[in-house]
């Protein structure tokens, strides 16, 4: 098969003399640069002529503007061509394979998009009457159903809008709980060193004092350490399985025995189900709660394509305290919404709201879409296919780079790598360059925190064994090329619409609000 | 005289004032720093507490105080320049200045040497 990478730029095509290749318009063919649009748009000009308004007396109080507001004057193709010429330095999942670990960039099928787009689920308002919305009551009802019964839990919170959301809401649940109980002095979450970043930023956000856990060398959750720091003090733990070394903690019964036995909830981050569903249900291992992201494992779009959705499942003990609204179908197949107007004393313990409507429509009805078009059956085989190509690419490249959990079994839905074996001056993010000038976006780095220099890499299912041989070839010659000592990985990328940038400088000094060149030097 | 702790941060005392920074080690580990918190004067600390925040381009990271005592100076060159914890983690890029107000605990902390054969095995 052939080395070259269909999705990106070919080395060998680059012009021998890039110095002396400039074009008169800094374009390279179908490489469009593409200024700001600050800087292409006059304020002098305009797309739409637009008369003058009249002169109204401002009832302001001296507050209205008294300069100009300065915003670029486009014509409509101006601006449709300028976003479209961005959109083409950009990097997508319909370009080609996006291994960014953690992430779960999976393909968005298109059938999910004809179906958003029916105008009964696209066309409709929050504060419509219920009887005009039957339809999007039905898919939120329905969906509601399919993540109850692929994680064996009780009840389900369908309205936070991004897994971080999710976890809010579920840690909040736990909140309440623990409250009813008469326990609201516990006041410590538990996260072991292997969760996602977001679950800490969680627990102090809700108000808790988080503790870390130790990993094992293996990369799972230190058991023992846990049950030691288990006590009246511990709301609860949060941890994130398949964990973000890519492996599944094992021992996650046990662990939820022993939070339950000391008085404890037990959070799950459900962001790495891709790897289980329809294989474990998170119900029989004693979870009490856990955000599914409906934009990782239901394939909707995300990572600038789409907002994020973050239905949170919860256990019998956790249920009685989520928050409203709710849909519920009744017995003649009408579906109402629970509110606080019609709650009644029938969910009398919720703790509140997680935002103002029902969530997030559009991604509801793509999901639904993606779980019936493939069935029980296929997404079993979501999460086996998932696991089957990380572990392609962990055992494909594990004599190439360090792979530190390699002996840990066999790796979830994503393969890690560390920078050890890497020569004096190359790093992870040499790496990661290189793979741009090989037409990839490059997978996720320096994260988990617990592997040095970290490469997660995280292919979906989506890719067929022709698309991995060749990502796995692009990552291997990149590797041999930082292993071999090669001086131009380290000013990588040479072939990108912008070589290195100064990423230090930009985290130190960020510019994050255009200005006028001449203002800005005139204010210095 | 300087010690250490396992958490890669150094004291140096002079009489009862400590001057408080991360290790040169520390500073490779977490790359170009982008961002340094630092306390203000008059917060009191305890040996452990989290008493200032670094971040670089890989990782954020909390400081722990190696002793307890009241801050009467946090390094504010660090706000506009982070980057002097990279060039000069040992001098200039000191984070804060204490009053100790148990010297008792610098007996806990290691000595230059210990901290370099701490290092060496890590």
């Amino acid at each position: 098969m052939s080395n070259i990478n269909q999705s990106g730029w070919r080395p060998e095509m680059t012009p021998e003399r890039r110095a002396s290749d400039a074009t008169f318009t800094g374009n390279r063919a179908l490489m469009l640069e593409e200024a700001l649009i600050f800087e292409i748009g006059s304020t002098e000009t305009t797309g739409v002529e637009v008369a003058e308004p009249a002169k109204v007396a401002s009832r302001l109080g001296g507050l209205e503007r008294n300069a100009p507001i300065g915003l670029p004057g486009l014509s409509e193709p101006e601006a449709v061509r300028h976003y479209t010429r961005l959109s083409r330095q950009n990097y997508a999942i319909d370009l080609g394979l996006f291994p960014l670990g953690s992430c779960t960039m999976k393909h968005n099928p298109r059938l999910n998009e004809k179906m958003a787009r029916l105008p009964g689920f696209a066309d409709v308002h929050p504060l419509q009457p219920v009887d005009t919305v039957q339809g999007a009551l039905g898919v939120i009802n329905e969906l509601a159903v399919w993540l109850i019964e692929l994680t064996g839990m009780h009840g389900v919170a369908m309205t936070p809008k991004a897994g971080a959301h999710g976890e809010l809401c579920g840690i909040l649940c736990i909140k309440a709980a623990l409250e009813a109980k008469g326990e609201g002095h516990r006041n410590v979450i538990l996260v072991p060193e292997s969760a996602h970043g977001t679950n800490p930023a969680t627990a102090a956000f809700a108000g808790y004092t988080v503790e870390d856990i130790p990993a094992t060398a293996e990369g799972r959750v230190d058991v023992e350490a846990l049950k030691a720091r288990l006590g009246p003090d511990v709301a609860g733990v949060m941890i994130t399985n398949p964990n973000t070394c890519g492996l599944f903690e094992r021992e996650m019964k046990t662990i939820s025995d022993a939070v339950h036995a000391a008085g404890g909830f037990v959070y799950c981050d459900g962001a790495n189900f891709n790897a289980i569903v329809g294989r474990v249900r998170p119900g029989d291992l004693g979870i009490d709660a856990m955000h599914i992201n409906l934009h990782k494992t239901f394939s909707t779009p995300h990572g600038g394509g789409g907002p994020g959705s973050g239905p949170v499942v919860l256990s019998e003990a956790l249920s009685p305290y989520g928050p409203l609204p709710f849909t519920e179908r009744h017995p003649d197949g009408h579906i109402t919404l629970v509110e606080e107007e019609t709650v009644g004393d029938r969910h009398p313990h919720s703790f509140g709201r997680m935002c103002a409507f029902n969530g997030q429509m559009g991604m509801f009805t793509r999901a639904l879409t993606y779980i019936l078009s493939h069935g029980a059956d296929g997404l079993r085989q979501v999460a086996e296919d998932s696991v089957l190509n990380a572990n392609y690419i962990l055992r494909s490249l594990e004599d190439t780079l360090d792979a530190p959990f390699a002996a840990s079994g066999p790796c979830m839905h994503e393969a890690i790598f560390s920078d050890d074996g890497l020569p004096e001056g190359f790093s992870t993010i040499d790496i990661a360059k290189g793979l741009i000038d090989e037409g990839y976006h490059p997978m996720t780095m320096y994260f988990p925190l617990v592997v040095h220099g970290a490469m997660l890499v995280e292919p979906t299912e989506t890719e067929s064994k022709a698309a991995l041989d060749q990502f796995i070839g692009a990552l291997r010659s990149v590797a041999e090329r930082a292993k071999a000592g090669d001086e131009s990985l380290r000013s990588a990328p040479h072939f990108a619409p912008r070589r290195r940038l100064d990423e230090t400088l930009a985290a130190r000094k960020p510019v994050l609000v255009w200005k006028d060149p001449e203002l800005a030097q005139a204010a210095e | 005289m300087r010690y250490f702790t396992e958490d890669h941060e150094w004291v140096d005392v002079d009489g009862d004032i400590g001057t408080v920074g991360i290790t040169d080690y520390a500073q490779g580990q977490l790359g170009d720093i982008v961002f340094v918190d630092v306390p203000e004067e008059g917060k009191t600390v305890t040996k452990g507490d989290e008493a200032a925040v670094v971040e670089s381009v890989k990782a954020a990271s909390d400081v722990y105080s190696p002793v307890s005592g009241t801050v009467i100076e946090g390094n504010a060159d660090l706000a506009d320049n982070p980057g002097l914890v990279n060039e000069d983690a040992d001098g200039e890029g000191w984070f804060f200045k204490l009053t100790l107000s148990d010297p008792d605990e610098l007996k806990d902390l290691m000595d230059e040497a210990k901290y370099e054969a701490f290092v060496a095995k890590l």
